[in-house]
């Protein structure tokens, strides 16, 4: 069964603003499943429509195999969403925000005690609980909205970009909760900027733009979308033009003084860089992929739409 | 969903409201309280001994149901019109939005977050009245229905007002401009009959002086208006100021895009 199903969807704002233009997509429940698209793009409208706090001006939408017209109490008692914005009733306790949340949910007050210890501790607030919403750090913040959004356990877990401005070490740290509630069958629905996390996190990924789906699939297939990979690679000595010379079928050059990129194209394989610098006597300490392959993808698409 | 469902909702909205009101304490019940009192002391017991009895009773007994009630409808407008606005400055209404609850326990949450706030304060009020005019209960029915009704429609009508507002001047203009002005005009401090007839015919355009004719009905046995007529007018307008902020809600005006 999918967890959303989404036909034709299109939101026209009041201001005139098509944010989305006749979106379709299937996220099969059990998903990890990545929204990119640049700011704009009609990601937060989508997840706002999904959610129950947009209004859609036409299309079908199905959460959990609820429509969201004719069903939507049981849609969304199947949903848990994490807003981009804070959206914290700031004078509330922290432990006293989780359990209202349940409230709403129609979770027996007791049964709310022990959901909010569980997840208040497993996303390290258990320690804040007694302490208003605003006297935390916005990676609290933010941890703490996860915490609210699972606290009736449901079996979709929505994130508008849950890591924008959250410090690296907090950011792998929520990377590993999240896998971790993904393996145990939760769907995850995330929209990100941050196109590595949606490389190690997504199973599928769409990109939209525009208010349109402009790719879809899983992330191995689009990154084998890709025309050109740029590599990295760390030389020995100094950079001449001799050495972008032997190299000019890979459309060398050079980052700094003795580290080159080159551009390798989907037919060529890299062991033809290394017989073009065998050629050239040039020795290699060391090579990396010179930026993230999904970002080029994604680059190249938005720039294409 | 359930009907143990939808009370555990409903009971977390109030309950919420419940808590906000009495943290803020010093803003919510100690105002209406020290207001109030000074009236007694300055109307009612000053100024009021110089004046000849109103409709058969004392002028500081004739003011007491006019006070409670002024208290009640400005407490229960004000509670539910802040409570709203204030989830939506926050955004912290998308907790309720994004849930199952459905719009009808909404709107049944925050009004009665109001009506308990209404009630409280007018109880206090009340017992504040009791040192100055030792007033008691003539019709105990009139006394709830006009009390409770006045509170649930004012809440209502703060909960409207809360809906559309999109910032804290607009939470304050309908009470300025609009509440004050008809409860001092509604007959709190004066009976109609002593006003010429335009002016008694213009004042009877006005809904709150039913409510404190109906509540002084109860507490006094003396009223201007029709009982009878007042509580069904009362019961109607509440009735529709319910069935449209329910419509609001459902339809999601002010609150989503």
């Amino acid at each position: 069964m999918n967890a959303i199903s989404i036909k034709n969807l299109k939101k026209t704002y009041a201001t005139g603003v098509h944010a989305l233009k006749g979106v379709s997509l299937e996220i099969p429940s059990g998903d990890f499943f990545g929204l990119l698209g640049p700011n704009g793009a009609g990601k937060t409208t989508l997840i706002g429509i999904i959610s129950g706090l947009v209004n859609k001006t036409s299309g079908n939408v199905s959460v959990a195999g609820f429509d969201i017209d004719k069903n939507p109490e049981n849609g969304r008692m199947t949903i848990g969403v994490v807003p981009q914005e804070f959206n914290l009733s700031i004078f509330e306790k922290v432990f006293d925000i989780v359990v209202d949340q349940a409230g709403y949910y129609g979770v027996p007050r007791k049964k709310a005690f022990v959901s909010a210890e569980k997840y208040l501790r497993a996303l390290g607030l258990w320690e804040k609980r007694d302490q208003k919403a605003i006297a935390l750090s916005g990676g609290m913040k933010r941890r703490l909205m996860i915490a609210r959004a699972l606290i009736h356990e449901p079996q979709i877990l929505i994130l508008d970009e849950p890591t924008a401005g959250v410090d690296v070490e907090l950011r792998r740290g929520m990377w590993d909760f999240l896998t971790k509630l993904n393996s145990e069958g939760v769907t995850i629905i995330l929209t990100t900027h941050y196109l590595e996390e949606a490389e190690r996190l997504a199973k599928q990924l769409a990109i939209i733009d525009h208010g349109e789906i402009i790719e879809k699939g899983s992330v191995k297939e689009l990154v084998k979308k890709l025309d050109i990979q740029p590599f990295a690679f760390d030389l020995e000595k100094r950079i001449t033009a001799e050495t972008l010379s032997h190299l000019r079928e890979f459309d060398a050059r050079a980052l700094d003084e003795d580290t080159i990129e080159v551009r390798l194209p989907k037919n060529r394989s890299v062991n033809d860089v290394f017989h073009a610098f065998d050629r050239g006597e040039i020795r290699v300490k060391n090579m990396r992929t010179s930026a993230n392959r999904l970002e080029e993808l994604f680059l190249n698409l938005t720039k294409k739409s | 969903m359930s009907a143990e469902k939808l009370w555990i909702c409903f009971y977390t909205i109030v309950r919420k409201e419940i808590i906000r009101i009495f943290r803020v304490w010093t803003q919510t019940f100690v105002p209406p309280v020290i207001t109030t009192t000074l009236y007694f002391l300055i109307f009612g017991n000053l100024i009021g001994s110089q004046i000849e009895a109103m409709n058969g009773v004392s002028y500081v007994e004739f003011i007491v149901p006019g006070l409670i009630l002024m208290s009640v409808l400005t407490n229960s407008f004000q509670s539910s019109a802040i409570a709203f606005f204030m989830a939506k400055f926050q955004k912290s209404i998308e907790e309720i939005l994004v849930s199952p609850t459905p719009p009808w326990i909404i709107v049944a949450g925050y009004v009665t977050g109001g009506v308990v706030r209404g009630v409280i304060t007018g109880v206090l009020v009340y017992l504040v009245s009791l040192v100055f005019a030792p007033v008691s209960l003539s019709h105990i029915g009139s006394v709830i229905s006009f009390f409770l009704l006045t509170s649930i429609f004012f809440a209502t009508l703060g909960l409207i007002n809360g809906v559309y507002a999109k910032n804290f001047d607009q939470i304050s203009i309908i009470p300025t401009f609009v509440l004050t002005p008809l409860t001092y005009l509604g007959g709190v401090f004066y009976s109609i009959s002593l006003l010429p007839p335009l002016w008694e015919g213009l004042s009877k355009l006005n809904p709150i002086l039913y409510m404190v004719n109906g509540f002084r009905y109860g507490l006094l046995g003396t009223s201007d208006v029709p009982i009878g007529g007042s509580a069904l007018f009362l019961f109607i307008i509440t009735a529709c100021a319910l069935w449209l902020v329910f419509r609001l809600v459902k339809k999601g005006t002010g609150l989503r895009a």
